[in-house]
């Protein structure tokens, strides 16, 4: 296969769009939207700018975005009022052998 | 030159893999061979798929081109096969040793290995999180390697974790997580 | 004592035994973790009266050593890539005022496109600076020559700027043993540096003043009479060391069974694997062998000519390339058998730390051999591709 390079490294934005790095972490958040109170702090402290603030229904909260999540944990540290834990994933915890 | 062992370790960024194949480097020394360890290049961060190396051998090592022939495969992480050819290269009775929580047979099937292949899995991130209260699997594979081939004494490996790590506690962990890993393989191994 | 060690702390360790009064740096990958462990030697209190400087850019670390060189301080630093160009008008100037800096370069590429991994191009665009260069095979050869580069550097009849050049990656972040130096080792071989002349607040001095047409270039014709009176006392200095230590690495150019018909030449840390692979090609009957070249700058002309006079084939294995022209090493090997004949290869092969498979030199080696390849320069370890504006 040829592989094609652009004249002195010309990219386009947003190629990272591309680049789903959600399979990499070992643990991934989950929020607890009772408890959310959607002040933002780990939409501002997120490294991957993969948690967002959103309108759900009558509330806003914030929601992980597990195509891009690395489970690093920032938001589960920063979070004022204990609404992030952190998960393992699935492929973990089985034990079969 | 006479290399004896090369093993390629796959990961990702965090788990240790490049410390795992370095504390080899030192435990195997310890056992009189020469050695050699090294990482694969790629972004020194968090997450990203990485690999390593390891040569022991009898004389000075000269060679330090990456593995592409390995004796032995450590995975320390299920999700990078797949995404990373793992089995590349793996010389004929070889063996791949991996963090695979659904067992041999099971990955053995998903990755339609050859036959000639040894695949001995243990679930080491669990094992981590007993011991360490953290998904870093290297110290559990690091025994699982060990116990899968006896290509170190488990003695200079402990002696090298206790000089690896600064805190006695973090030692002392870690040397517990090495010796249930390398007992349970070696059961499995049946050597 | 033997010991696995990181190739960082092998010449980290090195630099604590050499007793440096200065040393200024700002870290960059693959050089961080020589400057980390130096930072922690001295906050250990286990440099003695060493200053630690962590400086603003690189251009600031040269820019302190030239000042503490002049005070008379012995200076150390180290750099790479982007790195070592930022400090290089510093460093220019640092040969012409004639201060003995000492520093480590971790070859790495050169941006654009940003690549942190390994190959010569760094050094290469210092050539003609008039920095002492030598390059190292292992972590064990690069431990062993931070003394020799202050010995040299600081030796009365050289007096210039030292750089001993370090494959990134490939031995910087590698363990491997290492037989560590002892203080009374290099104490035995590295004198207390005496500054011919120093700065002090009572006795101020210029230094690298101005210098109009009529006497500039007699500064320069003394900067190549010290860096050719530098091959000397290079030599002497490698014997030396082989000497007191016992580790003996050769003089500028190191050749094996360099009477064959071919003979392949190489610098830094792919030389191992190439004399590994000549021997197994020996073996299998080929008439082949091995030039390393340790010294670059002040070249080695009549070392390396005479080594290869009976060559027929000559390969140069380059980790850099002189854009227009061709691979640098291949350049001053050419210009240095002048009126011979072989038969002429080089191969750039690695740049941007692409890895070179045993396969890949093999297959060169063989190429030429089989007079399968045109003379001249050629890049190797290269894909197909094509270029598009985006």
């Amino acid at each position: 296969m040829v592989m094609r390079i652009t004249l002195g490294g010309i990219s386009k934005p947003h190629s990272s769009k591309n680049m789903k790095t959600g399979d990499w972490g070992t643990e991934f958040p989950v929020v607890d939207e009772e408890k959310c109170t959607a002040c933002k702090a780990c939409e501002y402290l997120c490294p991957d700018s993969c948690i967002v603030v959103v309108e759900k229904g009558e509330k806003k909260v914030a929601v992980p975005d597990y195509d891009y999540c690395k489970g690093c944990g920032v938001c589960f540290t920063a979070c004022p009022v204990d609404a992030i834990r952190m998960e393992l994933k699935d492929i973990y915890k089985l034990e079969v052998c | 030159m006479n290399i004896l062992v090369e093993v390629r370790f796959h990961g990702r960024g965090g788990q240790g893999v490049v410390t795992a194949a370095d504390m080899l480097a030192v435990a195997g020394f310890k056992d009189g061979y020469y050695t050699l360890s090294f990482p694969t290049f790629g972004a020194e961060k968090r997450g990203t798929p990485v690999a390593s190396f390891l040569r022991l051998s009898d004389e000075p090592i000269v060679v330090r081109d990456e593995i592409y022939y390995p004796d032995y495969v450590v995975v320390m992480d299920p999700t990078v096969i797949g995404p990373v050819n793992v089995e590349s290269g793996l010389k004929e009775g070889g063996k791949i040793i991996a963090n695979y929580p659904k067992g041999s047979e099971d990955l053995k099937k998903s990755m339609g290995t050859k036959a000639e292949v040894d695949v001995y899995t243990i679930n080491a991130t669990k094992m981590a999180m007993e011991h360490l209260g953290r998904p870093i699997t290297n110290s559990a594979m690091v025994g699982a390697l060990v116990g899968a081939t006896n290509i170190i004494k488990l003695d200079s490996l402990i002696e090298t974790v206790y000089e690896w790590f600064g805190s006695k506690e973090l030692a002392e962990k870690n040397a517990k997580l090495i010796k249930e890993a390398y007992d349970y393989m070696k059961e499995v191994c049946k050597w | 004592m033997k010991k696995v060690v990181r190739g960082f702390y092998s010449i980290a360790h090195s630099v604590k035994l050499c007793r440096p009064n200065v040393i200024a740096a700002y870290p960059i990958t693959p050089q961080t973790e020589i400057v980390e462990n130096l930072a922690k030697m001295y906050a250990n209190g286990e440099l003695g009266d060493c200053e630690y400087v962590t400086a603003e850019s690189e251009f600031g670390a040269a820019s302190i050593l030239v000042g503490a060189s002049a005070t008379g301080a012995r200076t150390f630093t180290a750099t790479c890539s982007q790195g070592l160009i930022l400090m290089s008008e510093v460093l220019l100037n640092a040969a012409g005022m004639r201060l003995p800096i000492v520093l480590v370069n971790t070859n790495r590429a050169i941006s654009a496109p940003l690549s942190i991994w390994n190959d010569h191009q760094d050094s290469m665009l210092l050539r003609d600076g008039g920095l002492i260069q030598i390059h190292v095979e292992t972590n064990q050869e690069a431990h062993d020559m931070v003394p020799v580069a202050f010995k040299v550097a600081e030796n009365s009849k050289v007096m210039l700027p030292f750089m001993v050049n370090m494959d990134g990656f490939k031995l910087t972040h590698a363990y491997e043993p290492v037989d560590l130096l002892e203080q009374e080792d290099v104490d035995s071989f590295l004198p207390p540096y005496q500054p011919p002349a120093y700065l002090t607040t009572k006795n101020p001095l210029t230094f690298g003043s101005y210098a109009p047409p009529h006497c500039y270039a007699e500064f320069r014709v003394a900067l190549q009479n010290a860096m050719l009176r530098a091959k000397d006392e290079i030599e002497r200095a490698y014997k030396e060391w082989g000497e007191i230590i016992g580790r003996d690495w050769g003089g500028h150019v190191v050749g094996e069974n360099t009477d064959s018909d071919l003979v392949v030449v190489s610098m830094g840390s792919l030389t191992g694997m190439a004399r590994d692979v000549v021997n197994q090609l020996r073996k299998e009957g080929m008439s082949v062998g091995l030039l390393k070249i340790r010294t670059f700058r002040p070249f080695p002309a009549k070392e390396v000519r005479d080594e290869l006079s009976n060559a027929s084939k000559i390969i140069v294995l380059e980790r850099a390339v002189s854009f227009g022209y061709e691979g640098p090493v291949g350049i001053e090997v050419k210009s240095a058998l002048f009126g011979l004949s072989p038969e002429f290869y080089s191969f750039a092969v690695g740049l941007g730390g692409r890895d070179v498979p045993r396969e890949e030199l093999v297959k060169i080696i063989r190429d030429v051999y089989e007079g399968k390849v045109e003379q001249g320069f050629h890049f190797r370890t290269i894909k197909e591709f094509e270029e598009v504006v985006v």
